[in-house]
């Protein structure tokens, strides 16, 4: 199968250049049957990547040790749905899962996109044949998953521990799917620019594309902090090292295009701007993998120090070179239809959130290249972690909330007094409430106090919203409230959809306000002895060791440690954290200890906040254990807060609803350019 | 009695002792809730490294804040807290805690225990940049960055908006060229912007 595997990759790499330079030669003007040939090559190479990746997945379930990427990832006693996810597990394995899936939604745009954009098509395949082919490459010349050891040895090394969790199996693909998808709205962009059709056509054809892109980002960034935050056991989820900011870089530039592209679609203006947002986005994309699989910056989170690295690394320089060379010599032809009338507008507020979210795209930016910068310049070598990026990006991350607000409230082209009274007194009300009901509760801490106060203006904002359409159609309609706030949602998905994902992201901000008022401690306790810790919440917990017991698992020996806990003196339950030593099993009866214990946490989940143990070692290896403790108070909303923001972005994605308003108000953006420019003042 | 029957009985024979003496399941080890007691683990090498008591100075709010300024030096990225106090298996973090002690202990505040650590380490132990020199780029740049484009683009739509308002003053008609069917289309699309 690993033969197979070889030549399927080999085949691949010349099915993906065929494609390519058909699709750039644009030979296809003149005979059309070459344009249907790009197509096909498209299909044709997903095919072939589909062949290599049974052969992989064949390898691992038959566990055939004699390949490399086998032997490192995976183990006779590993259960099988970790030697499914292994595939993505390695360098190698998620090389080959990104160039299949890739090719995957090449041929899905091929075959979805509607027959009025077919004069992009060929580009567009030529396009992300072009990125199939660099990473093809990058497997048959530097990180090959069909590579085979020079003998076979009985057992593999079995997969780290710490990979072992149902986050794992999880997060990454949906992660890389974000990364992956953005390469077809960036082939659109570019078919654009290269056909020279640069009307709101493409925007129409990856509107679905970009939402998809950034729930796959969204889903795979929130399910990294799940697992950061049940699996590594140090009571946080984000910790602003380079992998994750590398995952938050396109996310922040993808959900500035959503909003800004709203704009080109309304009023037709930001189209150059668009345009540098994708190509952007892509390129952050790229960075991103760059930055997990070259080692060039420390991080937990990275693959091992490769030369992949430097693939990578002349291929973002290429793809920079060349997308932003296109996009200057169409730069005359995206000029605005309109322009903007008043700062104080919606357009206005949009221009602002953009401007804040690539600006935090930025600062993360910057912080996570600035130990380079700093060597390259001075040649001390230095570390930018948490305290850094709180200090720059927090004030930032307040005025998105603000802008979050306040942006629904501003009407389209120019705000009155009139308007700005009428639409502010409920969302402000609601903020000095929260304001002052914080102030009276005793909470000081400046960054929290705002942030809540934010987020309740914010609700404010998107309750009024919520509420006055829901009853205009109650007054207009006769319908019960609850049908017409269904029928609100569902005439107009985009933007209730976006309203409900606004609020996902209050969530957010409700839970990294909270995360503030976290407490901790450790505490060495013997069978029977207790240990307290006073909630921010006012309450206490009180902890009592039970004890630790060992027992076997799968392909493990767990070390659980349990307490049981009360609260204010009343029993709540028990809970248990484990060490747990793996171990592989070549022969039956020959165990062998694999990678070091790795821990596992022990969480009880309120909307308040969650408690969460973790059982550090045994004193002189008897059930005297070493624990910590910590209160994390309203944590839980970040989940809550990823759930219902991938619900509003599903609503605005979904079918139907109010269908042709986009058009429709497009061409009256149309028509307004056509009176300005009559009346001298549009150009 | 038949073969069969005698097989039988032999095997419950066999089979009883084994039954009555059944302790706990195997691999299992009967845990010593609160009996003060703390009972030894079958396989203490599966239960991580072992562990020295935690003591009132290891939960002590100054030593947790000066640790969170510190960076382990086991290439984990995260601070001497967080990595002592979750990554069990690291021996460069409860020795840098040791360390971070014995300065307390000699009577340093935080600021030259930080700066003890700076000395030996290099810049490199600080989580976050001292704001000086160089660094302090590192600090401003992306606030300088948004103002400066904030600035710029907040000029181009004053100028814009000014050039619009002259337009409309010098009594320029606001609209020409269209019927008045597609004047009456224009209106209600504008209309609809503003629901």
């Amino acid at each position: 199968m690993t033969l197979l595997g070889q030549f399927s990759l080999w085949t691949a790499l010349l099915v993906g250049l065929w494609g390519a330079v058909l699709g750039y030669s644009g030979r296809w003007h003149a005979r059309p049957e070459l344009g249907v040939a790009v197509t096909r090559a498209v299909y044709a190479l997903f095919g072939v990547l589909v062949v290599a990746s049974l052969s992989l997945w064949h390898g691992l379930i038959t566990h055939d040790f004699n390949i490399e990427y086998v032997a490192s990832y995976t183990s006779r006693n590993l259960p099988g749905y970790y030697i499914v996810s292994a595939f993505w597990a390695g360098q190698k394995g998620s090389l080959l899962f990104w160039a299949v899936m890739l090719s995957g939604f090449a041929a899905l745009a091929q075959w979805l996109t509607p027959a009025k954009y077919r004069s992009l098509m060929p580009y567009v395949g030529a396009v992300t044949s072009s990125v199939v082919v660099f990473f093809v490459i990058v497997m048959l010349f530097a990180a090959n998953p069909f590579a085979r050891l020079p003998f076979t040895p009985p057992d593999g090394n079995g997969l780290n521990p710490q990979l072992q969790n149902i986050g794992m199996v999880i997060h990454p693909p949906m992660l890389y799917l974000g990364y992956i998808s953005i390469t077809i709205p960036f082939a659109f962009a570019v078919a654009a620019l290269l056909a020279r059709r640069v009307d709101a056509g493409w925007i129409q054809a990856i509107r679905k594309w970009t939402l998809m892109s950034w729930l796959f980002l969204s889903i795979g960034i929130t399910l990294g902090m799940w697992w950061a935050y049940v699996e590594l056991g140090w009571g946080g989820y984000w910790a602003w090292d380079p992998v994750e900011n590398a995952s938050l870089l396109p996310w922040l530039t993808m959900s500035a295009f959503l909003h800004s592209v709203m704009i080109q679609e309304k009023r037709g203006m930001l189209k150059r701007w668009n345009m540098t947002l994708i190509i952007g986005s892509f390129l952050l994309s790229v960075f991103g993998t760059f930055i997990t699989r070259s080692g060039v910056i420390a991080s937990v989170h990275s693959f091992t120090q490769s030369n992949v690295g430097y693939f990578f690394l002349a291929f973002l320089l290429a793809a920079g070179i060349l997308s932003y060379t296109l996009l200057y010599t169409r730069w005359d032809r995206l000029e605005a239809e309109v322009q903007l009338e008043s700062m104080v507008s919606r357009e206005a507020a949009f221009l602002y959130n953009n401007l804040l979210l690539v600006g935090i795209a930025f600062s993360v930016l910057w912080g996570t290249l600035f130990p380079i910068l700093s060597e390259a310049v001075r040649g001390t070598k230095i570390s930018v972690g948490p305290p850094f990026f709180n200090k720059v990006n927090v004030p930032l991350g307040l005025l998105l909330l603000a802008l979050t607000g306040i942006g629904p409230l501003i009407a389209w082209r120019k705000a009155s007094i009139r308007n700005l009274q009428r639409q502010f007194v409920v969302p402000l009300s609601f903020g000095l409430v929260t304001l002052g009901a914080l102030l009276l509760a005793g909470v000081t801490e400046p960054y929290p106090l705002v942030g809540f106060a934010l987020a309740g203006f914010v609700t404010g904002t998107l309750g009024q919203e919520f509420w006055r359409g829901t009853s205009a159609r109650h007054v207009m309609y006769q319908e019960s409230y609850p049908v017409a706030l269904a029928r609100l949602v569902s005439r107009n998905r985009r933007r209730y959809g976006g309203y409900i994902v606004h609020l996902g992201a209050l969530c957010y901000f409700v839970a990294f306000a909270g995360y503030a008022f976290k407490t901790e401690m450790e505490a060495t306790l013997r069978p029977g002895d207790t240990a307290s810790l006073r909630s921010p919440f006012g309450h206490t917990y009180t902890f009592t060791h039970v004890g630790v017991s060992q027992f076997e698992q799968l392909n493990r020996i767990v070390s659980q440690a349990s307490v049981q806990v009360a609260k204010d003196g009343s029993p709540i339950g028990v809970l248990s954290s484990e060490k747990r030593q793996h171990f592989s099993e070549p022969t039956p009866g020959l165990r062998q200890k694999s990678f070091e214990p790795s821990t596992e946490v022990g969480i009880r989940t309120t909307l308040q906040e969650d408690l969460y143990i973790v059982y550090a070692g045994s004193v002189e290896g008897t059930e005297e254990a070493v624990y910590r403790f910590t209160i994390n108070p309203l944590v839980v909303w970040v989940w809550i807060g990823g759930l219902v923001l991938v619900a509003g972005g599903l609503i605005a994605m979904w079918p139907g609803g109010a269908a042709g308003g986009t058009l429709r108000r497009g061409q009256a953006g149309y028509e307004v350019r056509l009176a300005g420019t009559a009346s001298g003042v549009g150009a | 009695m038949t073969s069969r029957r005698r097989f039988l009985l032999q095997g419950l024979a066999g089979a009883l002792p084994v039954l009555l003496h059944a302790g706990p399941a195997a691999g299992q080890q009967q845990p010593l809730a609160g009996q003060g007691a703390a009972g030894e683990l079958r396989d203490p090498a599966a239960a991580g490294r072992p562990r020295d008591r935690a003591t009132e100075r290891d939960n002590d709010e100054y030593i947790k804040q000066v640790e969170h300024r510190l960076q382990c030096t086991c290439g984990c990225t995260l601070d001497i807290y967080t990595c002592r106090t979750t990554d069990f298996t690291c021996t460069f973090s409860p020795a840098l805690h040791k360390e971070v002690l014995a300065l307390h202990d000699e009577g340093k505040d935080a600021d030259a225990i930080v700066a003890a650590f700076v000395e030996k380490y290099g810049e490199k132990v600080l989580m976050a940049p001292k704001p000086e020199g160089f660094n302090i780029a590192g600090y401003i740049v992306p606030g300088i960055a948004i103002l400066l484009v904030g600035s710029v683009m907040a000029a181009i739509m004053v100028r814009r908006s000014r050039v619009m308002a002259v337009a409309s003053a010098a009594g320029d008609p606001p609209v020409s060229g269209g019927s008045a069917d597609e004047m009456e289309r224009l209106r209600r699309e504008l209309r609809e912007f503003d629901e």
